[in-house]
């Protein structure tokens, strides 16, 4: 399930700031490519981003009932929702769907009041990780974690992240025969998020 | 099995979809169904499956935008119309499931033309250029090479009968006649290829 459509996305910890890249393409059912602009990675507000990585019908419906949420918590507690509540969240609308589960695996990039970074991620039916470096999620899983091992270092400046992370992204990729097609890398700062696609092998 | 193909133009929208009815993947019912169905003035969408889900489902959207108009007093727009389909086909998906694979086509005033690739999971994406089916192998790669920004409807039209061409050389059981629609600023038009 999680390898009809394909998807790679990383979240990286910086100093003050943190940084999500992810893949672009939309395949089907391991059979073609059927476009290479697909949105998995949704920025919530001005300092959570969620990537889904997995089947994209899951993607879109988890996306809109994720917005629905954040909207409906802006409004009762009159307030923006914290990186960890988010996450927090997020695993428990897949733990509702436990034995019809959407087949998402999101990873979450945030940063605190304090400036200081918030990287989570979990599996399809909301079983948490949280990590002060890196998370991965895709069908080219351990080739992201092998990149990221070897190329992270702590607080990076956003510069150095965007590379970090765009290198990462695009060697893993270029050996996963179901993901990539197109990059895009969004970091998020204090002063705002910052988006640029990459030039990429498109094959 | 059937196929369908989308191209955008420059302030158009072409969809064809074949026009076979089979069964058991050798036995042809009819060779002439009409698989585009007009949603609005401006809005078509072609569906390609399994053949109750395909008339079905086409139907419930059509009428329930007639009623969306009626009740609102207004036009969807074609990425209305388009998330409105996702929705139906998500929230059917994992109750019964409508095995249905759609391009929908449509120009809005202000937007312009928009071609929307949905497949029977409820995935949707806007697309230049898009196909369902059997034939989507052979013509993606006709379409990469050959689509461009602006195409006028005489370029598209060749760019297709090149795609319908390559299905009939190549696949094999494929389905003789095709139904091909323009949807464009004047409304909906059937086009003889």
């Amino acid at each position: 399930m999680m390898e009809v459509n394909g998807s790679a996305m990383i979240v990286m910890a910086g100093k003050n700031c943190v940084g999500i890249a992810s893949d672009r393409r939309l395949g089907w059912n391991k059979q073609m490519t059927v476009a290479c602009d697909f949105q998995k990675v949704f920025q919530l507000n001005d300092r959570i981003i969620v990537g889904l990585a997995g089947l994209g019908t899951d993607v879109q419906s988890l996306r809109n009932l994720l917005r629905f949420r954040m909207n409906l918590y802006k409004l009762r507690e009159e307030r923006e929702m914290s990186p960890k509540a988010f996450s927090a969240m997020l695993a428990s609308l897949l733990y509702e769907k436990r034995f019809g589960p959407y087949f998402v695996e999101p990873v979450v990039a945030g940063l605190n009041e304090d400036g200081k970074p918030f990287i989570s991620s979990m599996d399809f039916i909301g079983a948490p990780t949280s990590a002060e470096d890196f998370v991965v999620q895709g069908t080219c899983y351990s080739q992201l974690h092998g990149m990221c091992e070897s190329l992270y270092r702590p607080d990076m400046d956003q510069n150095a992240l965007f590379e970090t992370l765009s290198q990462c992204l695009q060697a893993a990729v270029d050996r996963d025969a179901l993901s990539g097609w197109g990059a895009e890398v969004h970091i998020i700062t204090p002063e705002g998020t910052y988006t640029r696609t990459l030039k990429s092998r498109q094959d | 099995m059937d196929s369908s193909i989308g191209i955008q133009g420059k302030d158009f929208v072409i969809l064809a979809a074949d026009g076979s009815a089979s069964q058991g993947g050798f036995l042809m019912y009819r060779k002439d169904v009409d698989k585009i169905l007009p949603m609005s003035e401006k809005q078509i969408l072609a569906t390609v499956g399994s053949a109750s889900d395909r008339e079905v489902f086409s139907e419930y959207i059509q009428k329930n935008l007639r009623l969306y108009e009626l009740e609102n007093q207004i036009h969807m727009s074609t990425f209305g119309l388009a998330n409105f389909i996702r929705k139906e086909l998500a929230i059917a998906l994992r109750r019964a499931p409508y095995q249905t694979n759609l391009l929908l086509g449509g120009t809005d005033d202000s937007e312009g033309p928009a071609l929307f690739w949905i497949d029977y999971l409820a995935t949707l994406q806007k697309v230049k250029f898009g196909a369902h089916g059997y034939g989507a192998f052979f013509v993606l790669s006709i379409l990469d090479k050959e689509w461009k920004e602006d195409l006028t409807e005489e370029e598209a039209l060749d760019v297709l009968r090149k795609c319908i061409a390559e299905i009939h050389t190549r696949l094999a059981l494929a389905a003789p006649e095709w139904t091909v629609k323009v949807v464009d600023s004047n409304g909906i038009r059937v086009v003889e290829l």
